[in-house]
């Protein structure tokens, strides 16, 4: 069976500065996969040129069984693939309805539409509240973005991503710069994904990561230094010698 | 005066939407001296509205968008003058379908640039329109401008007539149809797609929106309704000069924009009156200055009033509603 989502030999350079060698990955299908690394390590340049925010300079991105290197972002999104950003990339004056229901709008086709006012069309304003509901931000639905607390903001991030439907979904680091009394809000969305949904999420906070993740990918300079399990991860000695910056004899 | 625009608007047209109507059909009644300078402030605030349209709702910059308003003008008066096409109608049609094809091939290069390049190919595009204007005198009169541009009756029923009221009648009916066009398409999810690309392109492209074919959309949209403006201008004129193209009426439309209001649809409307009554005021009492007045207004309004005359009236109706 094809993986969901499939990297191979990915390279990235900047000029003389390589930050992605010879990447191949594979995300399977439902798969709940964690990226961790160091800073630096070249995490949030991989999920940007499975994206296609970032072109690759070598190397094959596979949706399925579909080559989707040269495919713009927008038909990658078409195809199935969701992302959130590290830092909030929301419509900050908009609010929360409309930020997710542009996502669903695209999706379904209606966003190009002159006629129509956007209020008008009710199944998809039905279809954007009971993602928000789910997310628990049903009540926040007719706020401001800029007016949530940031942990809200997140879960935001995440609802918009969920609107375009994917197959793949790409998180990264989406419990960043939450205070830890949010953090648990942010958790227990995770927890509740679509199961059919296939997840990479990257992330630095551990916690999250080995409560998540059933399989984990660690990168270091642009370079897969390992893959495995929790316990796989945990135990291997380069795993925590360069990531946990334990020093081994 | 504001109003959020997406999924969450209502599109009904309110009550004070109706001002700016019944105004202009009082002022019909009871200035009827100043028909004339009506019609051309119908005229403006039509030109206005495509500005916003792209300018306000898209967050397209240009400096050139009185290339789409001239090539109306021009295709208006050359049709009637040099090929005897008089009818009204048609000639507004043929003044749309040129500016919304310079629009659509213009568009296509600025709109794969942002910011100062972009702010750049509109100005060059608009001094290119002005120079080729200039040169191709045996068609558009050059420096001379077109003149023996004339208009049939609208409908083969209402003639133009020395005092303007045909004119203003058929300048605030197009205007009419214009802000009915531009507002839909504001409160559309069209619209609502052009305020998420305005407010973060970087999303829209990471949800699937064709962001460079919907801006393209839009610029197009926004040339046509500039080129029916620019015609409207010939057919009240019955007169084309050099003046409607070129940086100079770009500039104009620009600052008329910002002393209303960019981005609230009826800034469109306040700041091209103001501009245009404080430039026949200014200019009669002060032919030689009158300019100066016009930049101390727009440096006060930058200064004190940063989202135009209707933002600072926001403003205040805000605080006064704190208040109570």
């Amino acid at each position: 069976m094809s993986p969901a989502l499939e990297t191979r030999n990915l390279c990235k350079s900047f000029g003389a500065l390589v930050v992605a060698q010879n990447i191949s990955f594979r995300l399977e299908v439902g798969a709940r996969h964690a990226l961790i690394g160091p800073n630096g390590a070249g995490k949030t340049t991989f999920v940007n040129m499975l994206t296609g925010l970032l072109a690759p300079t070598s190397g094959q991105v596979l949706l399925g069984d579909e080559d989707i290197t040269h495919l713009a972002q927008e038909a990658r999104v078409k195809r199935g693939i969701g992302r959130t950003f590290q830092i909030n990339t929301l419509f900050r004056d908009m609010s929360v309805l409309d930020n997710v229901a542009l996502g669903v709008a695209e999706r379904q086709g209606v966003a190009g539409r002159l006629w129509l006012a956007a209020s008008g069309h009710r199944q998809l304003r039905k279809e954007t509240l009971a993602l928000l509901d789910t997310l628990g931000l049903a009540d926040d639905a007719g706020k401001r973005v800029v007016d949530l607390p940031y942990g809200k903001q997140r879960l935001v991030e995440i609802a918009i991503a969920l609107g375009l439907r994917p197959r793949v979904l790409l998180l990264d680091e989406p419990a960043a710069g939450v205070p830890s009394l949010e953090s648990g809000m942010i958790l227990r969305v995770l927890d509740r994904l679509p199961e059919e949904i296939a997840i990479l999420i990257i992330e630095h906070d551990m916690d999250v990561v080995f409560r998540f993740a059933r399989r984990i990918t660690v990168l270091v300079d642009g370079q897969v230094l390992c893959e495995g399990s929790h316990a796989e991860i945990t135990s291997d000695p380069r795993v925590r010698r360069v990531y946990l910056g334990e020093q081994h004899g | 005066m504001t109003r959020s625009i997406g999924y969450d608007a209502d599109p009904r047209v309110r009550i004070i939407e109706w001002v700016p109507w019944v105004a202009a059909i009082a002022a019909f009644f009871l200035l009827p001296e100043y028909l004339s300078l009506g019609a051309r402030i119908l005229t403006y605030i039509l030109f206005a509205l495509s500005l916003d349209l792209i300018l306000g709702y898209a967050g397209i910059i240009t400096l050139g968008h009185s290339a789409f308003f001239g090539i109306g003008a021009y295709v208006a008066g050359i049709l009637s003058a040099k090929l005897g096409v008089t009818e009204p109608l048609l000639l507004l049609f043929a003044a749309a379908c040129a500016a919304g094809m310079l629009g659509m091939a213009t568009g296509a290069v600025i709109l794969r640039t942002r910011g100062l390049t972009q702010l750049m190919l509109t100005l060059a595009i608009a001094a290119l329109c002005l120079e080729i204007a200039h040169k191709a005198t045996p068609i558009t009169g050059g420096a001379d401008g077109l003149s023996g541009v004339t208009i049939a009756p609208i409908l083969g029923a209402f003639k133009f007539d020395m005092f303007g009221r045909t004119a203003y009648l058929w300048c605030l009916t197009l205007l009419f149809a214009g802000w009915w066009l531009t507002r839909k398409i504001i409160y559309s999810p069209f619209g609502a797609t052009l305020a998420g690309i305005r407010e973060n392109r970087v999303r829209m492209h990471a949800i699937g929106v064709p962001v460079y074919r919907r801006l393209l959309t839009a610029y197009a949209i926004s040339a046509m309704i500039a080129g029916v403006a620019g015609a409207l201008l010939a057919e009240t004129n019955q007169f084309v000069g050099l003046n409607v193209l070129g940086f100079e009426p770009s500039g104009e439309l620009m600052v008329m924009l910002i002393l209303g209001g960019v981005g609230r649809l009826y800034g469109a409307f306040v700041g091209p009156l103001v501009y245009l009554i404080a430039q026949d005021f200014l200019a009669k009492q002060f032919p030689e200055y009158w300019y100066f007045g016009i930049g101390l207004m727009l440096v006060l309004v930058v200064l004190f009033a940063r989202g135009g005359i209707l933002g600072l009236v926001d403003g205040l109706v805000a605080r006064w509603g704190k208040q109570r």
